[in-house]
């Protein structure tokens, strides 16, 4: 069973102004599914799409984004839903946060300055199952966040009074109220030291653990991925370059991107420097012709300039797009 | 509580006492600028215009302006028995009604204007912020945006030609409010009386639209832009995403933190606002510290404008002030350092 | 520069509103240069006409051609208005360039002052003022004292500006590299600074003009100068509502409001083009 079924998903920002009009192809034909109980992490540099699939995924479209074509089919078990077609009434009653709910970028400031903590967790619990006993409320909010190993001073305080990793924990326990089958987590550690990451991340991979919900996680960060993540998908200039399960993707990555991320990570003890891509990632506005990544490709060939690859299947649940690899090969 | 005292508390007062000294260091210093002797200016005119004065008024007269213009003694000892005087709140006679002191007639005349001035100000503060905010969430709304032209183009006018507009408008040529005044002639105020409150109310429609008209075009336009910005803030993008309802997060996501900078707006605007408070008492021949201060200028009392100059400052400085300190009751960040 | 406005004409309706609206002012600016009337006479023309075809605003209860008569005043007003505007653009460009540059106490003395200026209420005290030299008050004299009272607010602009702009790489890049200070200001930061020095002075010439209204309404202005202010003080004094003379208060105010319309539409159509996050949301990325 899947829980998400992206087909061909095209998303494009579209503005005009002074009369300049001006197309950002941020997601250009990416498909992929998503599992129940599983770490589905998303990589790439940034500008590459991620965050523009995030929203079109979470139903968070707004001008001057707008999805061209594709689909993006949830299936929630007990209920089903076409994210591209639900209307907004539907999407706040049934979808946000009950089935699907969003760790942001930037969680630091995703906390009204103006408000305590425990303001927030109320409008959003208010706002979906409507409080009647305060009380109980408050009880279960507590036991909530003592679950996730928060203080309960937490809810007391404003947000400029809670440290950065403090923060982003609550916004992870704002998340989970009401233990949704997928959360979607946009750079969850972007932002914060070392140690505050490595506490980010338990809590995230602990809640995964207990509630056996799906996490997508969204982060630049391979690190991250290699620890955390089940599966990994990485994108380039708005498509897929190559999805597999963590392990096959760190041990025998084949696309070059890919590889070179991987390379990019610290290994220790080895104290050469490492060699970085020439180039800088594409404008969307204007993305090169055939595989978006020739221009930086080492092993680029003509072909690679003129065809865009398809993302083929080289093994199980490994896919990837470069005309280095064909079909069934390895 | 400490931070929050050097932090906040401390700039604050020395803000206020800064204002203070330096708006009176100014009245201090303009009338030694002007060319002639104020004094023997004012004794001859007052003379020219042949009040019956007897010699000694004359000359308690002439000592009274001496000692209002601080002319005795070296510059530093004048400029430190100014400030003794206005300490004891004795701001000298007025020339026109001498010997009424001026602190009096502006004590008559002070609550015809903060009548006005207070209602008028909380109501366009109100009216503005909120239709300013409903019209940043709401773009497509058809009357809010014909309200946002309206207070473009009543924002841009000053004060003066809008009160003159109004008064041709209504008084003139659809006569529906009275033309001058707070009351009929020969009335005497009686606030027992239902009839007097309501042609009062009648009397002070013009003036009070004046003033909420500038204001309410100052504070929406001043509320959407604030908001627009505050719109694509991370909190607010994260509390649509949560499905929180338009209502709530307009009021508790969005109006709550724009209108944190009005408030600080507000403080910096009351000098303004005073102003056009005073001019439009002159359109409407409001009886206020406008209609006191047009009259002293038409005869010469020199005195009663440097009362309604200090007074002037020393209220606005106080409103101000009392508005900083206040402030940290709706902000929690300044609250809580 | 060209393509700029060519951009605002196409694309800012209100852009175009405000150039018919000044097109309008300035074609009267032009006229007085070859108006029939001197508007130092009176009794030229029949009095109390009301608007025909000779005489397009009617006339006043002294015999002057209220159209001819207010194209001198707009002049005048509008000359005022630049007069303050240059005076008070050389203040308030100094201290918010010392302020933003030199920081601390200098920075601090000078945003306490400025502050202070922003806050006291300004109509009381030019009131003192212009009573105190009313023998002396002339078109000049106003714009100079107006000009020194009317820098503060665009000097705290000027200075955030600054600040934002010294935080930004290439200063950094123009210090290390042993630039002065001086040059760094000149070369990099006074481009950035000029749209907002022009944006100020257009908002600074309404203030100037409007507070000349306020005061010649008084009759603390040279009363014998023709401006949008004296209109209004001799159609009071001759009680022109009551005699039923109204266009003799109508014509001025309107006038005033087109200008005033005009002048702001302008500075908010440039402003919101050269402030970076509208220009951002407009255009995208």
């Amino acid at each position: 069973m899947t829980l998400l079924s992206v087909q061909n998903l095209h998303a494009y920002y579209r503005t005009e102004a002074y009369g300049i009009s001006r197309t950002v192809r941020a997601v250009d034909g990416v498909s992929f599914d998503l599992f129940p109980n599983e770490i589905y992490g998303v990589a790439g540099e940034s500008s590459c799409g991620k965050t523009t699939l995030i929203k079109v995924i979470s139903g968070s479209i707004k001008h001057p984004l707008k999805a061209f074509e594709g689909s993006v089919n949830y299936n929630f078990g007990d209920y089903k839903v076409d994210m591209l077609q639900i209307s907004q009434s539907e999407l706040r009653r049934n979808v946000r946060w009950k089935r699907i709910s969003y760790v942001m970028q930037g969680s630091m400031s995703v906390l009204n300055p103006v408000r305590k903590v425990i303001k927030t967790f109320e409008d959003i619990v208010d706002t979906h199952e409507h409080i009647t006993d305060k009380n109980e409320f408050l009880q279960r909010t507590r036991t909530h966040v003592n679950r996730l190993g928060l203080p309960t001073d937490v809810l007391n305080a404003y947000p400029h009074q809670l440290s950065g990793g403090m923060r982003q924990r609550v916004a992870i326990a704002l998340a989970t109220v009401f233990q949704p089958a997928l959360i979607i987590a946009d750079e969850p550690t972007t932002a914060l030291d070392v140690v505050v990451q490595r506490g980010v991340l338990h809590m995230i991979k602990d809640i995964q653990a207990t509630s056996n919900n799906t996490v997508l996680l969204v982060t630049h960060d391979m690190a991250v991925h290699a620890n955390v993540a089940d599966r990994v998908m990485i994108m380039y200039a708005g498509r897929i370059a190559e999805e597999a399960p963590t392990e096959s993707i760190f041990n025998a990555p084949l696309h070059p991107y890919t590889q070179h991320l991987i390379n990019s990570l610290p290994v220790i003890g080895e104290k050469s420097t490492k060699a970085s891509l020439k180039g800088s990632p594409p404008n969307l506005a204007d993305p090169p012709s055939g595989c978006r990544f020739h221009p930086r490709c080492p092993y680029v060939m003509d072909e690679c300039r003129t065809v865009a690859p398809d993302l083929i299947s080289v093994k199980e649940r490994h896919r990837v797009a470069c005309h280095l690899v064909k079909e069934g090969s390895q | 509580m400490r931070k929050f005292i050097l932090r906040y508390l401390i700039p604050r007062i020395i803000q206020y006492l800064t204002l203070i000294f330096v708006g009176i260091t100014v009245t201090y210093i303009i009338p030694r600028l002007a060319p002639t002797d104020p004094v023997e200016a004012q004794v001859s005119m007052m003379i020219a215009r042949g009040n019956t004065l007897d010699p000694q008024s004359v000359e308690s007269m002439r000592a009274a302006l001496t000692d209002l213009y601080g002319l005795s003694g070296n510059p530093v000892e004048q400029y430190f028995a100014f400030w003794g005087r206005l300490f004891r709140g004795d701001l000298g006679p007025s020339l026109n009604n001498f010997p009424t002191p001026v602190s009096k007639m502006i004590g008559q005349a002070l609550p015809y204007t903060l009548r006005l001035l207070i209602p008028a100000v909380v109501i366009s503060f109100i009216f503005g912020n909120l239709f300013g905010a409903l019209s940043s969430y709401y773009p497509a709304n058809r009357a809010l945006n014909v309200l946002e032209v309206v207070g473009q183009v009543v924002r841009s006018i000053p004060y003066y030609i809008v009160a003159i507009v109004l008064l041709v408008v209504f008084s003139y040529f659809i006569p529906i409010f009275p033309f001058s005044g707070a009351y009929p002639i020969g009335t005497r105020p009686d606030w027992s009386s239902i009839d007097f409150i309501l042609t009062y109310l009648e009397h002070a429609a013009l003036p009070a639209a004046t003033l909420i008209l500038v204001g309410f075009g100052g504070w929406f336009v001043g509320m959407k832009s604030l908001t627009s910005n505050i719109i694509s803030e991370d909190y607010v993008v994260y509390a649509e995403t949560a499905g929180l309802s338009k209502n709530r997060i307009l009021v508790q996501y969005i109006m709550r933190t724009a209108i944190l900078p009005q408030f600080t707006a507000l403080a910096m605007v009351l000098g303004t606002v005073f102003s056009g408070a005073l001019i439009m008492e002159v359109v409407f021949g409001y009886p206020g510290i406008g209609s006191l201060a047009i009259r002293a200028i038409y005869n010469n009392d020199y005195s009663m404008i440097m009362g309604i100059t200090i007074y002037s400052i020393i209220g606005v400085a106080t409103a101000v002030f009392i508005m900083d300190l206040l402030y940290p009751l709706f902000d929690p960040r300044v609250r809580y350092q | 520069m060209l393509k700029v406005l060519r951009d605002l004409l196409r694309y800012d309706g209100r852009f175009r509103l405000a150039i018919i609206l000044l097109g309008g002012v300035a074609a009267m600016v032009l006229l007085s240069y070859d108006s029939p009337y001197d508007p130092g006479k009176s009794f030229v023309v029949p009095w109390d006409l009301p608007p025909s075809r000779e005489h397009l605003f009617g006339t006043t209860s002294r015999g002057q051609d209220l159209f001819w008569w207010l194209t001198f005043a707009v002049r005048n007003s509008l000359y005022l208005g630049i007069v303050t505007a240059i005076i008070s653009r050389v203040i308030s460009v100094l201290v918010g360039l010392t302020a933003g540059y030199r920081g601390g106490w200098i920075d601090r003395v000078l945003m306490a002052i400025s502050d202070t200026f922003v806050v006291l209420p300004l109509l009381p005290i030019l009131i003192l003022l212009s009573f105190l030299l009313r023998d002396s008050m002339n078109l000049l004299n106003l714009a100079i004292i107006l000009g020194l009272f009317g820098w503060s607010f665009d000097a705290r602009l000027i200075r955030s500006q600054v600040l934002s702009l010294r935080e930004r790489s290439f200063t950094r890049t123009a210090i290390y590299s042993g630039t002065s200070g001086f040059w760094i200001t000149i070369n990099e930061h006074l481009p950035f600074v000029l749209p907002i020095v022009f944006a100020t002075t257009l908002n600074n010439i309404l203030w100037s003009i409007g507070m000349e209204v306020t005061l010649s309404v008084l009759g603390l202005s040279d009363l014998t100068t023709p401006t949008l202010g004296t209109a209004l003080f001799w159609a009071n004094q001759h009680g022109a509502l009551v005699a039923g003379v109204w266009w003799w208060i109508t014509a001025p105010a309107v006038v005033t409001a087109i200008l005033f319309l005009g002048l702001y539409l302008l500075f908010t159509s440039i402003n919101e083009f050269i402030d970076p996050r509208t220009r951002l949301r407009l255009i995208g990325g």
